[in-house]
């Protein structure tokens, strides 16, 4: 998917403080391992406040990347970073739950949307635009 | 097979059994037509009930002559497997408990058993012989009973697997109250089968109508045990992965005092006592409210 050197990769995206990330088809092991990687650095780098990962292209989960998903955002709090899960399929949410993995930590929403107005503090009904410099 | 060895003495009662059927088809079938077994079944006509009860005593010859008296999957019940489940439901949908049937069946044997021993003194078999006939023949219709009731009990398990998947059906609505939120009124007993239909039909909804509130009626629900909680947790953390809030409401008093006794924790869940006050909540949250029009007054 990703030409070169930067194969396997997912991108990072940069949205004025929130970093967005889209998570298409099966993640491999070894991407979402860079994946953590590389969130954590641009967070540091950046002084982003917080992470958006859209999964809404996620067909299946194993535990791994639940564990993945936990632990991004336990690593992003750390960085003072919160971070927002969005458009999990109703199967892949059935499963984590199966498999036990609530991910109590971590906050959810239903479009990016939303997750953007999560992040960039409470907002009235609807969508309000969201403004990147 | 012949049935009687040359020397004249008798050695095959089931041979015995099925020439006695085959010679007394007509007298046999008239006997059982007086029976309430085919007499409440067979309602048309006398006639109908002797046409049956001659199916049967055929089916009993060949079963006889095929010597599988003790099988009840033997090829001969075949033609009549039909027959024998319409007469067993019919008799259990006229208030008969499976006791009642078995016993109604058992009540065949007597009118073949007098003119067998009749037949059988007229011929001057041995003692033991006669006893070997008589024990094929009660095996026999044993195997009958039991062919009548596999065949009601399999319609039986059909009917309720029929009615299992018309409740799954019928029993998940997912309303919409709202732009944004949605209710699904759980009724009656929750188990594994149905809560993970409810989890789907709930989850479905809330992606296609994107509900940010989620809410499950359980004032319908009798009884709640830790299973049922079980599963109202599940379906309450797949919505909120989902990014949905679920509020559990129509919890009656008499349910929160025995969740309370059962010592379940359902302090991550948010709880409304009825379904408008669950509404009223999810409102608030989405910044909606409701007022009255003083215009209205």
């Amino acid at each position: 998917m990703y030409p070169g050197g930067a194969a396997g990769r997912v991108p990072v995206l940069k949205l004025g403080e929130v970093l967005l990330v889209t998570i298409q088809g099966d993640l491999h092991d070894s991407t979402a391992e860079q994946l953590q990687q590389d969130l954590s650095e641009t967070i540091a780098r950046s002084g982003a406040t917080g992470v958006v990962i859209d999964i809404s292209g996620v067909e299946i989960v194993d535990s791994f990347l639940g564990r993945v998903l936990a632990e991004i955002a336990a690593q992003s709090a750390l960085l003072a970073a919160r971070t927002v899960v969005v458009g999990m399929r109703p199967a892949v949410a059935i499963t984590l739950v199966e498999l036990g993995l609530t991910l109590p930590g971590l906050r959810t929403a239903l479009s990016t949307e939303q997750a953007m107005d999560l992040l960039t503090g409470p907002s009235r009904l609807g969508g309000r635009r969201q403004e990147s410099p | 097979m012949p049935e009687h060895a040359a020397d004249g003495t008798f050695v095959n009662p089931t041979g015995e059994v099925r020439d006695f059927l085959r010679r007394r088809r007509e007298q046999i079938a008239q006997r059982w037509a007086d029976e309430p077994l085919f007499r409440t079944v067979f309602t048309v006509s006398r006639d109908e009930a002797v046409e049956a009860a001659k199916a049967v005593v055929d089916a009993l010859a060949e079963v006889a002559d095929a010597a599988r008296v003790e099988d009840p999957d033997a090829a001969g019940f075949s033609s009549v497997r039909e027959q024998l489940g319409r007469m067993g439901t019919a008799r259990s949908r006229a208030g008969l408990s499976a006791g009642q049937i078995s016993s109604e069946l058992a009540s065949l044997r007597l009118p073949l058993e007098n003119p067998l021993l009749a037949d059988l003194q007229e011929a001057e078999a041995p003692e033991g012989h006669v006893r070997a006939c008589m024990t094929t023949l009660t095996v026999l219709i044993g195997t009958l009973r039991v062919v009548v009731m596999q065949t009601a009990l399999s319609e039986g398990q059909a009917l309720i697997d029929r009615q299992r998947l018309q409740l799954l059906e019928v029993a998940t609505p997912v309303i919409k109250l709202w732009d944004g939120i949605v209710a699904v009124p759980l009724i009656g007993t929750l188990d594994s089968a149905r809560s993970q239909v409810v989890m789907e039909t709930l989850l479905e909804a809330v992606v296609e109508q994107q509900a940010r509130y989620a809410i499950l009626d359980i004032t319908g629900v009798p009884t709640v045990d830790s299973l049922v909680a079980q599963h109202l947790m599940k379906t309450v953390a797949a919505a909120r992965l989902m990014g949905a809030e679920c509020i559990v409401s129509g919890i009656r008093p008499a349910i929160a005092q025995t969740i309370v006794h059962l010592g379940l924790d359902l302090g991550t869940v948010v709880t409304r006592a009825g379904l408008a006050d669950a509404l009223a909540y999810a409102l608030h949250k989405l910044g909606a409210g409701i007022v009255a029009d003083a215009d209205l007054r």
